[in-house]
């Protein structure tokens, strides 16, 4: 289960930590803040690994990437190492009535066990119980140079995992548009990768037209896109670490929306060249393309089952957008939301089967969480503006765009609504995030 | 045809027919001609065109003829032309059918509210509203073609409704006069 929940009862209000201050290069990068925190989290040490006197040293500390990802879940609250009294790197050497002492249950630590090159080697980690004194892991993962973030980041999910029982998602990228120099000449839309924590933010593209609507392929290498580069609307896919980009759909009209299959193979469109907006599916291998909707409506965002057998998509047919359904063989349409005015841009949970969409009217648009077998539908954020959602790649969070004045910022929310934090750029407009699937 | 084109249909038509009678009896006489100046060259070339003769290309740049207009706006979620767009429209569907060798872009776009994608398709449809009544006018598909920016090119950034109904918009691009 999703650890205590009795432990969480509370919210923090406004509690506005700066959890991550990312230091480093002359780029803008993301912040992160905790704008609504869980009262209750669970304390935990998670002391600097021992790299003793390796030639390789990580490029940044492996305890702190790991600390940072566990209190940005919202679910933990580590100690901070100025307050630790002693630093053990193996089980033997937790002295349990110190970190009871400092009100601490849980202890993570770990050493470097070089290699025969000198630059690679393992991580050696483990978990201790500071009630039981149990030792709950003891593990090693193989790293090298350049190599170090992602290591801490997967340690991060294991520690997630055995605390919590669901799997973590740190080791995970976001995608998203930055938009510089809005509405002047020199505007550029840039699609960004950056880690789950908005470290290491790469431009995959940049134009001076458009750039919408980025999605990942189920092996989290490949991005498809929206992309106006001709003046026209075209969907394009991406190879993030080639380059190599492949035109998918210039059709006459409207080439947008795409949502990957979840074996990969298929991609879902909503093209406008038989006259309107219609949802069509073309098999990548083959280049055969078919067309699943036909309605004067706009029918637009297709989103995937987990099976496969079904896409969600937004349609205006009853007159205002709702979330309909259709198999993937363009039969047995039928509706899905029923609650509120508008509801558009679904995007499925890959865990749970969750919809997130965007919920509202005309003065709101919110982020809300449909769960289709109780029919309850909950709204997720307090914005005004809000949309794209994205499901975490374990659905315990949901990513989505914001407004703050005249700039898109991005936020988070878990999706029982419980936390939530904002993900901050210290320039430009941020919008249309993709949390990819875990990196393997 | 199902019941909500037929509504469309008939909204266009009733359209068209109050615009037409509307003109008959708004359009001014042609004026007399002024006097002409002493001086031989007149400096101001344009004041001699007749801004309703929707023929000429150099009505395209007089603020006093209808076809300086390139903008029509549109309420929210809505794509239907209102009616005091509807002389707008049948300036320029003038326009092509006396210059056959005219192009017009019709630039579809969307305020910021709701989705990208579904705005992107509200500017598309917004585009084939006018695109129909150019065409309803006599204009030529071919000389027309309908692109959507959704709401990806606003023209002012503020989240207000004075700010938005500048935004829902189609604008009128020649790219061949």
């Amino acid at each position: 289960m999703y650890l205590n929940v009795k432990s969480f009862l509370n919210l923090f209000t406004t509690a506005s930590l700066i959890l991550l201050l990312l230091a480093g290069g002359a780029r803008a990068q993301l912040q992160i803040e905790i704008v609504d925190g869980v009262e209750g989290a669970l304390p935990i040490a998670v002391v600097p690994f021992d790299f003793g006197s390796a030639e390789m040293q990580p490029e940044t500390p492996v305890h702190e990437v790991i600390a940072a990802d566990l209190q940005r879940s919202g679910l933990f609250d580590p100690l901070p190492v100025t307050d630790m009294i002693d630093q053990p790197s193996r089980p033997p050497e937790v002295k349990l009535g110190t970190w009871r002492l400092l009100k601490v249950d849980y202890v993570a630590m770990g050493r470097w066990i070089p290699g025969g090159d000198g630059l690679s080697g393992e991580i050696e980690y483990h978990l201790v119980a500071v009630h039981s004194g149990r030792t709950l892991f003891s593990r090693a993962i193989a790293a090298g140079p350049g190599a170090f973030r992602l290591r801490a980041h997967q340690i991060a999910d294991a520690i997630f995992e055995e605390l919590t029982g669901a799997p973590g998602a740190f080791a995970s990228r976001i995608a998203y548009v930055k938009v510089t120099d809005a509405g002047t000449d020199a505007e550029q839309f840039e699609l960004i990768v950056a880690d789950s924590d908005g470290h290491n933010p790469q431009t995959i593209v940049r134009h001076s037209e458009p750039i919408m609507s980025p999605t990942w392929g189920p092996e989290g290498r490949r991005l498809a896109y929206v992309s106006f580069a001709t003046g026209r609307s075209n969907v394009v896919i991406q190879d993030i670490y080639t380059g190599q980009r492949d035109i998918i759909a210039d059709g006459k009209g409207i080439n947008g929306a795409p949502a990957f299959s979840p074996d990969g193979e298929l991609l879902a469109m909503s093209l406008s060249r038989s006259g309107n907006s219609e949802i069509w599916v073309r098999t990548l291998a083959s280049g055969r393309m078919e067309q699943l909707t036909e309605h004067w409506a706009i029918d637009t965002e297709p989103a995937w089952s987990r099976d496969g057998r079904n896409i969600f998509f937004t349609s205006d047919r009853a007159g205002r957008p709702q979330i309909y359904r259709v198999r993937r063989n363009g039969t047995n349409i039928e509706r899905v939301t029923f609650e509120g005015d508008y509801n558009s841009r679904v995007s499925v949970d890959p865990y749970s089967g969750l919809l997130a969409m965007v919920h509202g009217g005309q003065a709101n648009f919110r982020i809300a969480v449909l769960d289709r077998e109780s029919e309850r539908l909950r709204v997720l954020s307090p914005g005004r503006m809000d949309e794209s959602p994205s499901f975490a790649p374990n659905g315990r969070m949901v990513l989505y765009a914001a407004r703050e004045g005249e700039r898109g910022v991005l936020a988070a929310v878990s999706v029982d609504g419980r936390f939530r934090q904002r993900l901050v750029l210290t320039e430009g407009d941020v919008r249309e995030p993709a949390w990819s699937p875990l990196i393997q | 045809m199902n019941f909500a084109s037929k509504i469309f249909l008939v909204s266009v038509l009733a359209l068209l027919l109050g615009a037409c009678a509307t003109d008959t009896r708004d359009v001014p006489p042609a004026p007399e001609p002024e006097p002409r100046p002493t001086e031989p060259s007149d400096p101001v070339e344009v004041d001699r065109v007749n801004p309703s003769n929707y023929a000429d290309s150099r009505n395209l740049d007089n603020p006093d003829s209808t076809l300086s207009q390139r903008e029509i706006y549109f309420e929210f979620d809505r794509s239907d032309v209102r009616p005091e767009y509807v002389p707008i429209i049948r300036a320029h569907a003038a326009y092509l059918r006396a210059n056959p060798s005219a192009r017009m872009l019709l630039e579809g776009h969307a305020d910021e509210r709701g989705s990208r994608e579904y705005n992107l398709g509200l500017g598309e449809r917004r585009g084939n509203s006018v695109l129909d009544l150019m065409r309803a006018e006599g204009a030529s598909a071919s000389q027309i073609e309908v692109v959507s920016y959704g709401e990806e090119r606003p023209v002012c950034r503020q989240s207000s409704e004075s700010c938005w109904e500048r935004n829902r918009r189609v604008e009128i691009v020649y790219t061949a006069r």
